[in-house]
């Protein structure tokens, strides 16, 4: 197997009146790790689905091996060696490793003799630079596991050029490392060529050879990595100079604890451990980060404190008494969560963007028995300027709005008014840059007032600048805290995958 | 007195559980692509009356056997096709098939009320046996075996299949379906039809074997029931031959004692299977917890 280079010239694609990709040009060196890199939105996925053959583009050709190819299906990408990993794992988690892999090819018999065919996959294991137990159902495994069962199958399908698709936003920082390692190691020695989509600059700087940044659908540069530090690639992808400012931490947290998580046990879910913590505290004008690989209680903490899951034992304080997530005592006590999907968990689709930004307060802004529609029409309106919220109009229903509006619209309604606990999952995702700096200062403000906030999230980065304290979360349990100043990403890595 | 109870519930077990099987066996097959055919029920009751009657025509149940099947896998099609629209709810549309498949039924089959059959043969298993009892508990339908052997072949499948690989992955997981590129609802069309042609089979075996008549009455519940048995099982066909075997015994229960001239809570014992499904899908349903084995798919576990 040898590498293949790509190079897409000129590509356009539109989807309706909306321009995705507008002369996009992208050249990758065989046997390279090159950076994809954009904002959400900015057309990563677009061009890479044109190369894959999901979309035809409108305009522009793709040169493989500086042939010129036509790729229409899917079908054509995989005749040429071709392939992608997607963020969202595509292998069956019911299935073990061995029949994902022989299912994944083309060629598979009516009727399977699984001895020849587990001689032939161990064979092909013995020359794989990592190992994956072929006989492990998919579903037992861990993330990094999986990832790696992705590449392995994408290498078993003789793939010469494979695109990943944001592939460590599910890793630990170990996983991470490991897989980004061995995977240029692989491009390295001619084997396969790789393009990386990401906005993880860490990565780029360490990992990736050569990037291109795309931005609203355009072309915004191009380079070797090692010519460019990251406040270039910064200006690249948000068209501005300079990144907007980590937000201010100002003073200390207070001595007041607001929440106080005793002994939370809850029942057992699909196949997975219920939450088991023992203790848990957030003090007023503390940001409390919750670290740890998606999967291992951290939905469940959220849905406990939102009222979405019950206890089992156990109690949950705020302010020093019971909270019982009720509607009445979250109003009494100030308490706003920001879940996770908020479109699932934090809105009423049907209803419009004016109603669900008025959902927590609609009831308690005046006493007669009906609603005071103008009242809501206005509040909605300071909020959808106040936070850049772009809807076709107020009164469109909020499921057709995009993720990142929708996340825009839970979070001004989450911050708006007195708000004294705040429960935020994954507050900045599905956010552009500008955004997420806006978000992020919002938080710390928030705390700066003496606002408790707990903080759960799968980015590590935004944990350890906004937190005055880690928690880290295993199968449920919090294993581990400490401060967040001069906390080591490796150490909170060994904790995330359960070694103490 | 308590060997007796046993032998009969032996026997019983034997007989009643040959339809729980096939039902079950096919609904599995269905459930495993992602697909529930709660109108099982119906084509239960449409291939005991097509088989009754096709008999009755050309003399030779087994002819009467392969129309039920032919039913079965016409009616099952019919859902898979329909479940394939867009927003169509199989749950909805199997309730209607449901219907459909006794009303349809019933409407063909008033004039075979009446005449009688020919049946199929029991196997004597019993041969060796001076007992009269044993030899009747143990005069077993040739369908049961051909449902056994159904249920080893579907489990083989479903491990070393191409075919059986690819249910799997429909049903549970739409993504990699996707990706992989197959068609979704070809598979899923498939597995319904293939699925209640077994149904139709196990309806058969009730106007062909035992009860062994045509009626309006014949089937009580057996195509629902074997939703229930499906989720006991586990989505898996050799434990779908243990949980029929277990349904069989418990419907067998009050027939049994009614043998040994036990008059006492007679309408009780015959509630044993309702009891039995009760009891399974409150222990499986405890907690709201997704269940172990449930194929990913699956409208009702989503």
């Amino acid at each position: 197997m040898t590498a293949i280079g790509i190079e897409a010239i000129d590509i356009g694609k539109h989807f309706g009146s909306f321009h995705a990709l507008s002369g996009v040009s992208m050249k990758v060196a065989p046997g390279s790790v090159h950076g994809l890199l954009g904002e959400n939105g900015a057309g990563k996925s677009t061009l890479v689905k044109c190369l894959l053959g999901y979309y035809k583009a409108d305009t522009g050709s793709f040169l493989v091996d500086d042939r010129e190819a036509t790729i229409e299906r899917p079908a054509d990408a995989d005749a040429l060696g071709l392939g992608m990993v997607y963020q969202h794992f595509t292998l069956v988690p019911s299935m073990t490793v061995a029949e994902n892999l022989v299912m994944s090819r083309r060629d598979v018999p009516a009727a399977i003799d699984w001895r020849a065919e587990k001689a032939a996959l161990g064979e092909f294991m013995r020359g794989m630079p990592f190992k994956v137990p072929l006989d492990a159902e998919v579903g037992t495994l861990a993330a990094g596991e999986r990832q790696k069962t992705e590449i392995v199958k994408q290498l078993y399908l003789q793939r010469r050029f494979l695109v990943l698709d944001e592939p460590t936003s599910v890793l630990t920082p170990q996983e991470a490392t490991e897989m980004l390692g061995l995977v240029r190691d692989l491009a390295h020695s001619g084997q396969l060529t790789i393009v990386i989509i990401t906005h993880k600059l860490k990565e780029v700087a360490a990992f990736v050879d050569e990037v291109t940044v795309l931005r609203r659908g355009r072309f915004a540069g191009a380079g070797l990595v090692k010519d460019l530090g990251a406040a270039d690639l910064t200006a690249m992808m948000i068209g501005e100079p300079h990144a907007p400012a980590n937000p201010e931490r100002l003073g200390e947290p207070a001595a007041e604890i607001r929440l106080a998580v005793r002994d939370l046990r809850t029942a057992a879910d699909g196949g997975r451990k219920g939450l088991s913590i023992a203790a848990l505290d957030v003090k007023a004008g503390e940001i409390v980060g919750i670290a740890g690989v998606s999967g291992n209680g951290q939905k469940d903490l959220v849905e406990v404190l939102g009222g979405q899951r019950p206890i089992e034992a156990g109690e949950v304080l705020v302010d020093g008494t019971q909270y019982d997530a009720s509607r009445a005592q979250s109003q009494a006590r100030h308490v706003r969560v920001l879940p996770e999907e908020p479109l699932r968990n934090g809105c009423v689709p049907p209803m419009t963007v004016v109603d669900n930004l008025n959902l927590r307060a609609f009831d308690t802004a005046n006493s007669r028995l009906w609603l005071d529609r103008s009242a809501m029409a206005a509040r909605a309106a300071s909020m959808i300027a106040a936070y850049g919220i772009r809807a076709p109009s107020p009164i469109v229903p909020i499921g057709v709005l995009s993720g990142g509006n929708v996340q825009r619209c839970v979070l001004a309604r989450e911050f708006d008014g007195d708000v004294r606990l705040l429960v935020l999952a994954n507050p900045c995702f599905g956010l552009d840059v500008k955004a997420v700096a806006e978000t992020r200062a919002r938080i710390m403000a928030a705390r700066n007032q003496g606002t408790a906030v707990l903080l759960i999230s799968e980015d590590l980065d935004e944990i350890l600048e906004l937190s005055d304290r880690v928690a880290v979360m295993h199968d449920g349990e919090i294993v581990h805290q400490m401060p967040a100043a001069g906390a080591d990403p490796q150490e909170i890595g060994r904790h995330m995958l359960g070694h103490h | 007195m308590i060997d007796t109870v046993a032998l009969a519930m032996l026997g019983g077990s034997l007989r009643v559980s040959t339809p729980f099987l096939f039902v079950s066996l096919g609904e599995c097959l269905t459930e495993k692509a992602g697909r529930i055919n709660l109108g099982n029920e119906g084509v239960l009751v449409l291939g005991a009356m097509v088989a009754y009657a096709t008999s009755y025509e050309t003399g030779n149940p087994w002819a009467g056997i392969a129309a039920a099947a032919i039913a079965g896998l016409l009616l099952g099609g019919l859902h898979g096709a329909i479940c394939s629209l867009t927003r169509v709810n199989d749950v909805a549309m199997g309730i209607a098939l449901m219907l459909a498949g006794t009303g349809t039924a019933f409407f063909f089959g008033k004039p075979y009320v009446q005449p009688s059959a020919p049946l199929l043969p029991g196997i004597p298993l019993g041969f060796w046996s001076d007992s009269p009892q044993l030899r009747n508990a143990l005069n077993v339908c040739p369908l049961f075996f051909l449902g056994l052997l159904a249920a080893f072949v579907m489990h083989w499948g479903f491990r070393s299949t191409r075919m059986g690989l690819r249910i799997r992955i429909v049903g549970d997981s739409q993504d990699a379906a996707l990706a992989l590129g197959l068609p979704i609802n070809r598979t899923r069309l498939f597995a319904t039809a293939a699925g209640s042609a077994l149904a139709g089979i196990g309806g058969a075996f009730l106007s062909l074997y035992y009860p062994g008549s045509w009626n309006e009455g014949l089937s009580s519940g057996q195509g629902l029931m074997a939703v229930a048995l499906v989720v006991f099982a586990r989505w898996n066909p050799i434990n779908c031959i243990y949980a029929s075997l277990l349904f069989g015994a418990a419907g067998a229960l009050g027939p049994s004692l009614q043998t040994v001239g036990v008059t006492w809570g007679y309408y009780l014992f015959y509630a044993a299977p309702y009891v039995v499904t009760l009891t399974v899908l409150i222990l499986t349903a405890r907690g709201g917890t997704a269940l172990r084995g449930m194929p990913g798919q699956l409208s009702i576990g989503r």
